[in-house]
């Protein structure tokens, strides 16, 4: 079987968030890194095909990206995915970017499609779905764990409250969150040495239009300062909250 | 000519969020001359279903299956695509919850209908379409235009206010021919968590940070949470550590949530925590640090140690609650 992690590149969590006429992002200073969620998925990727008694054989990584995004496709390789592939165009918008996925891979065989909840630039949180519809398999979203079960693979979806164990046949994609692993991988040496000479193949767009268009962007308002009030005198908070705040 | 909402129902209930969400929908019906109307599979009574009136829904369909009881996308959206096509809806507009992003981008793919998560306010016009969205882990704001002419909203929790406008909604029922082999998954088992206010739903949220020093004391953290019936949250090191479970961690990579009023007791503010929690209407502090972080985007501020300032804040609390 084959797994595929979708990853999507990002600015740091960290980075100050600044626009250029409010049309653009910065990019003075940022730093790029594989989206939180995806480099999880990535990890939990990983945990299955060395759990799986060789029913995994493979682990492919894709974004969809000009070459900027090499370093980010390169991180990935060298955390240890076998393979990778780039869809050679700027990141129009979701539809777009789950459109090119489909198509780039439509007759791959994956088998397992991992994608993350969110991306920590646009936060669309719709990308799993989307790529689920286009390839017409299961899509399974607030996935917190992909297990093996014997062959049989159980994928476990969080629900108000609780969660389910579902039964999952292959293929589907699960769009991950938190609980799908502990922590990240951070590549090693020795990953970062292979990854140099690892497959990256680069494929053309196909035609495809975006559906959205983002116009402008603009921080939030600084909130008024802060109330400070006195550690000697908390009844005075409860007041406050009680008759300025009004929300108790 | 109608815009359709997606009323999720749970346990024959629908949520305040729901009510919100119709709410919202009536508001841009308006903008659009046209009408609300909702779409819902769960199957709660009639009576429930009529409170959909109170926020200015105007039809109600109901659809039920015994194979929508498993909740799989790609068959909902079955029934969603058919409504859509039915009552020709221009604007189709979900929950921004577990469910909304399940069905939301999958409709859109399949309609391809131009799709914005996340959404704040109204539209500012519709002709253009033109929302607001947060983005950057709600450290920005974006404008984005839908150029398609079926649209897809999801609508961030907490971000429009419940207004009632009284009509008396048609019930239909609503059936179609399933496609029922796209349906693959199956529920082997549910855990549930019982007894507890739900993160997520909860207007007021006590959160406690490494501050809190260990799992040994996090009873004033509980007694407040109850005395304000609020639920209670953690930063991410607290449940990377074990001290709380993880449905507790609100942050970037945990809950997003937004309730009316954040306690943060020993918490510094980390841009990724507040990603999770910068939706928040009022947001208290309580911190032994003059400088961290979180008095920046802090309402109110408490500089002081919350082994003193706890109790002392669940007894003002209890006081004005006898009152
Ligand atoms: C990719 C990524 C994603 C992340 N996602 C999240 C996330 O989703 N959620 C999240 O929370 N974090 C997240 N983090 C971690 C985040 O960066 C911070 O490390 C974390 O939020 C800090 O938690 P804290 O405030 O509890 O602890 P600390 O930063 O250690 O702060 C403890 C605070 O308690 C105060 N304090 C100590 N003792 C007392 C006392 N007696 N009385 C009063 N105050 C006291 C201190 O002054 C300090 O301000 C993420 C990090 C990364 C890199």
């Amino acid at each position: 079987m084959k797994i595929l992690v979708c990853i999507s590149h990002v600015p740091d969590t960290t980075t100050k968030i600044k626009f250029i006429d409010g049309k653009s992002l910065d990019t003075a200073g940022v730093q790029w890194i594989i989206n939180p969620w995806d480099e999880l998925a990535l990890t939990r990727a990983l945990e299955l095909k060395e759990s799986s008694n060789g029913l995994i054989d493979h682990v492919s990584v894709i974004t969809v990206g000009g070459p900027d995004t090499e370093p980010t496709i390169r991180k990935a390789l060298a955390i240890g995915a076998d393979s990778a592939i780039r869809v050679n165009a700027a990141a129009g918008d979701t539809f777009f970017v789950a459109y090119q996925v489909a198509e780039a891979i439509k007759n791959s065989g994956f088998d397992i499609i991992l994608a993350g909840i969110d991306s920590c630039d646009f936060n669309g949180s719709s990308f799993g779905s989307m790529l689920g519809e286009f390839l017409s398999i299961t899509s399974v979203s607030s996935v917190s764990g992909v297990n093996f079960n014997g062959n049989d693979i159980s994928v476990d979806r969080e629900i108000d409250g609780g969660k389910e164990i579902l039964s999952c046949p292959v293929p589907f994609v699960a769009i991950v969150q938190k609980g799908i692993t502990k922590e990240p991988r951070i590549p090693s040496m020795r990953g970062i040495m292979t990854a140099r000479t690892k497959p990256l193949a680069v494929v053309e767009p196909v035609a495809c239009e975006a559906l959205t268009e983002f116009l402008s962007f603009e921080l939030p308002k600084h909130k008024a300062s802060c109330r400070m009030v006195d550690p000697e005198n908390v009844k005075e908070l409860v007041e406050l909250l009680r008759n300025e705040a009004k929300v108790i | 000519m109608s815009i359709l909402i997606y009323a999720e129902s749970r346990e024959g209930m629908f949520k305040k969020s729901v009510f919100e969400l119709a709410s919202y929908a009536a508001a841009v019906a308006k903008m659009m001359n046209s009408q609300a109307i909702a779409l819902v599979t769960g199957n709660p009574g009639q009576e429930e279903m009529k409170k959909l009136g109170n926020y200015g829904i105007s039809k109600i369909l109901s659809f039920y299956d015994e194979s929508v009881k498993v909740f799989d996308s790609a068959i909902c959206c079955q029934v969603i695509e058919a409504v859509v096509k039915k009552e020709n809806c221009p604007l189709v507009i979900f929950q921004h919850n577990n469910t909304g992003k399940a069905l939301a981008p999958r409709l859109s793919a399949r309609l391809k209908a131009g799709l914005v998560t996340a959404v704040i306010s109204l539209p500012e016009s519709t002709k253009p379409f033109i929302v607001t969205k947060k983005v950057y882990t709600a450290k920005a704001f974006a404008r984005v235009a839908i150029k398609t002419q079926v649209k897809i909203l999801t609508l961030s929790q907490n971000s429009y206010m419940l207004t009632e406008s009284k009509t008396d909604p048609a019930i239909e029922q609503f059936s179609i021919q399933l496609d029922k082999s796209q349906l693959k998954i199956s529920v082997k088992e549910v855990q549930l968590l019982t007894g507890k206010i739900l993160l997520t739903d909860a207007e007021i949220v006590v959160s406690g940070g490494r501050g809190m020093r260990g799992p040994e004391n996090w009873q004033p953290i509980i007694d407040l949470a109850e005395a304000l019936g609020a639920a209670t949250a953690c930063s991410r090191p607290v449940s990377d550590e074990g001290w709380r479970p993880h449905t507790e961690h609100v942050g970037q990579t945990g809950k997003i949530i937004a309730p009316n009023l954040y306690i943060a007791c020993g918490i510094s503010g980390a841009i990724q925590h507040m990603g999770g929690v910068g939706s928040a209407k009022v947001v208290v502090a309580i911190n032994k640090d003059k400088d961290a972080p979180i008095f920046e985007i802090a309402d109110y501020g408490i500089v002081g140690d919350v082994f003193k300032v706890l109790p002392e804040l669940i007894s003002a609390v209890k006081e004005h609650k006898a009152k």
